[in-house]
């Protein structure tokens, strides 16, 4: 039980919003030095998953040409382009891009999206411009919910798109751990209970992108005589 | 043969390079300390496998208290205004996008070119070689390997066809990287912390947990604390693929395969897919959560874990619900044929 210690550091330290990557330090010796290990040991097993976990970081490297096509004006010219679509609303921008990612991902293509290769430059920016085409010019704190849909929007899709390929990771690894236990299923039969939750995902979260919206037109009217 | 180190030796360079632009940028009042974080992420990549375990170790517990305690400040890169940003846009239109586009474009063509592509079993085409071997030795590390040559190329086309600065690559991405801060280090040390609760058989006991949970008699209790058991593990794993192993072994194979006899694809496909809802619901998941939180410059880091939450639980109800379906129509379809079979 004591090495559910580390467990509650990571709950209660994120929960009072310490800075996570102390946190995270505090949880891992919590946890080494209550299954018995020594500080030093926790260390060693620390920075040797850090040096094998390498390859998460590696994804910055997209960062450089990101920002290069902002200075170059991708931002404003995504706002333009989706300025000039009359029947355009965040959530239908939203419902568009959720079954573009969902059905890219079913396909195996899942890099084809992202928070930094098209949430950030593209699809956030283009939200906003569909938001302020509805209601006038947003305030900070709307400008926020209508970013945090966005990437919400992102994750929901490809998670939920993710598993109707049969060669994803988590697909793999059901496959491999049902094999340990002595069980064999194919790939494709997962899959395919893939499909069910997937065309859920898209009804729930576009009936909430579409409520998204009803709750912005209820409220650029009452903003509208401040103007 | 191209491994994960060419691709670690490019990632030490691009952090070496915002580690000297930091520590020369006098306009960061902490340039000192986010120079020397970036220099400790390059000596990472770079020379790594050469530290030794203790010696990486102290590493991250540096970067970790540098950016922990507020070491990393935002340096001024000469960027454009918005309204040069406005004319920019209106003078290459949708030129623009063409770079953007090769982003995907490129990483999913490398991807398919370094591991080959089978389509349900059959061979669509060979991993590309190079006298004989193939260009990726491993094809799992295909998309890793592939994505730097996506940044790349599409970064050079940027310059080129956009006519920007030829160091405009480096200093922009430094200036997102500062806007990105210690995020930038979380979802690493997440995995980290992950391989020291595996080590200290954290997964077990909240495994043997749930199970002492379960009333076993019961396919609607035993459906709902494995799929909500899953949702709740990865949160506080912050990773599926770390919940299910050990809730399948401890629910999923014995009581819903076995004893109620469930259908493994069903119990499976569900149980993973019950994680991602709480995948959804966690800032642990840092990649997912937290990093677009900061990309976007959202004042509330936990801001798009939020806005998830209500269509997680949702879809938490879904599949428990559908699992429970699958499992007691099919219990249903064979009692019946047992009546029926007594019967006669």
């Amino acid at each position: 039980m004591l090495t559910l210690l580390g467990v509650a550091v990571v709950v209660v330290g994120f929960a009072a919003r310490f800075n996570p990557l102390l946190v995270v330090v505090v949880a891992a010796f919590v946890t080494g030095l209550a299954a018995g290990l020594s500080p030093v040991e926790v260390l060693a097993a620390f920075g040797k998953a850090f040096n094998e976990n390498r390859f998460v970081s590696v994804a910055w490297l997209i960062l450089p040409v990101v920002g290069v096509l902002e200075r170059a004006g991708l931002q404003e010219r995504a706002r333009t382009l989706i300025g000039g679509v009359k029947a355009v609303t965040v959530g239908r921008l939203l419902i568009v891009y959720m079954l573009f990612r969902q059905i890219t991902a079913a396909l195996g293509l899942t890099s084809i999206g992202g928070h930094a290769q098209t949430v950030k430059p593209l699809i956030a920016p283009m939200a906003e411009a569909a938001a302020e085409l509805k209601g006038g010019a947003l305030s900070d704190d709307e400008r926020e919910k209508v970013r945090a849909m966005s990437a919400a929007t992102d994750n929901i899709a490809l998670f939920f798109g993710e598993d109707i390929f049969m060669a994803i990771g988590s697909i793999l690894l059901i496959v491999g751990f049902l094999d340990q236990s002595g069980i064999t299923v194919a790939p494709l039969q997962l899959s395919v209970w893939a499909i069910p939750t997937a065309v859920a995902a898209l009804v729930v979260h576009g009936a909430r992108l579409l409520l998204f919206d009803r709750r912005a037109a209820q409220r650029s009217p009452a903003r509208a005589p401040a103007e | 043969m191209i491994t994960l180190s060419f691709v670690y030796v490019l990632a030490g360079m691009l952090f070496a390079t915002f580690a000297v632009l930091s520590v020369r940028d006098t306009a960061n009042p902490k340039r000192w300390t986010t120079g020397l974080f970036w220099a400790l992420f390059a000596l990472s990549f770079l020379v790594g496998d050469y530290l030794g375990d203790v010696g990486n170790g102290v590493l991250v517990l540096a970067m970790a208290l540098i950016a922990g305690v507020g070491g990393l400040g935002i340096g001024r890169v000469a960027t454009t205004t918005p309204d040069e940003r406005r004319a920019a846009a209106a003078h290459w239109r949708n030129l623009l996008f063409l770079p953007a586009v090769m982003i995907p474009i490129v990483t999913v063509a490398g991807t398919f070119a370094f591991a080959g592509l089978t389509v349900v079993g059959m061979v669509i085409f060979e991993p590309l070689t190079i006298g004989g071997a193939p260009i990726v030795a491993n094809p799992k590390q295909a998309t890793l390997i592939a994505l730097p040559f996506a940044a790349i190329i599409a970064g050079v086309l940027a310059v080129v066809l956009l006519r920007q600065p030829v160091a405009s690559p480096v200093q922009e991405g430094r200036r997102l990287m500062d806007v990105i801060g210690w995020a930038a280090l979380l979802p690493q040390m997440l995995a980290s912390l992950g391989a020291v609760f595996a080590l200290a058989g954290v997964g077990k006991v909240v495994g043997d947990l749930a199970t002492q949970w379960v009333p076993a008699d019961s396919l609607i209790a035993t459906v709902a604390v494995y799929c909500v058991g899953m949702a709740l593990f990865t949160m506080i794993m912050g990773n599926a693929f770390a919940a299910f192993p050990v809730l399948t072994a401890g629910i999923g194979v014995p009581l819903l395969m076995h004893h109620f006899g469930g259908d493994p694809a069903i119990v499976g496909a569900i149980g993973m897919l019950a994680g991602f809802c709480g995948t959804l619901m966690t800032p642990l998941a840092a990649n997912f959560n937290i990093v677009p939180a900061a990309l976007l410059e959202l004042k509330d880091r936990n801001a798009v874990v939020l806005m998830q939450v209500p269509t997680a639980l949702m879809m938490l109800a879904i599949n428990t619900t559908l699992m429970y379906a699958r499992i007691s129509l099919s219990e249903q379809a064979q009692n019946t044929l047992l009546c029926t079979a007594c019967s006669r």
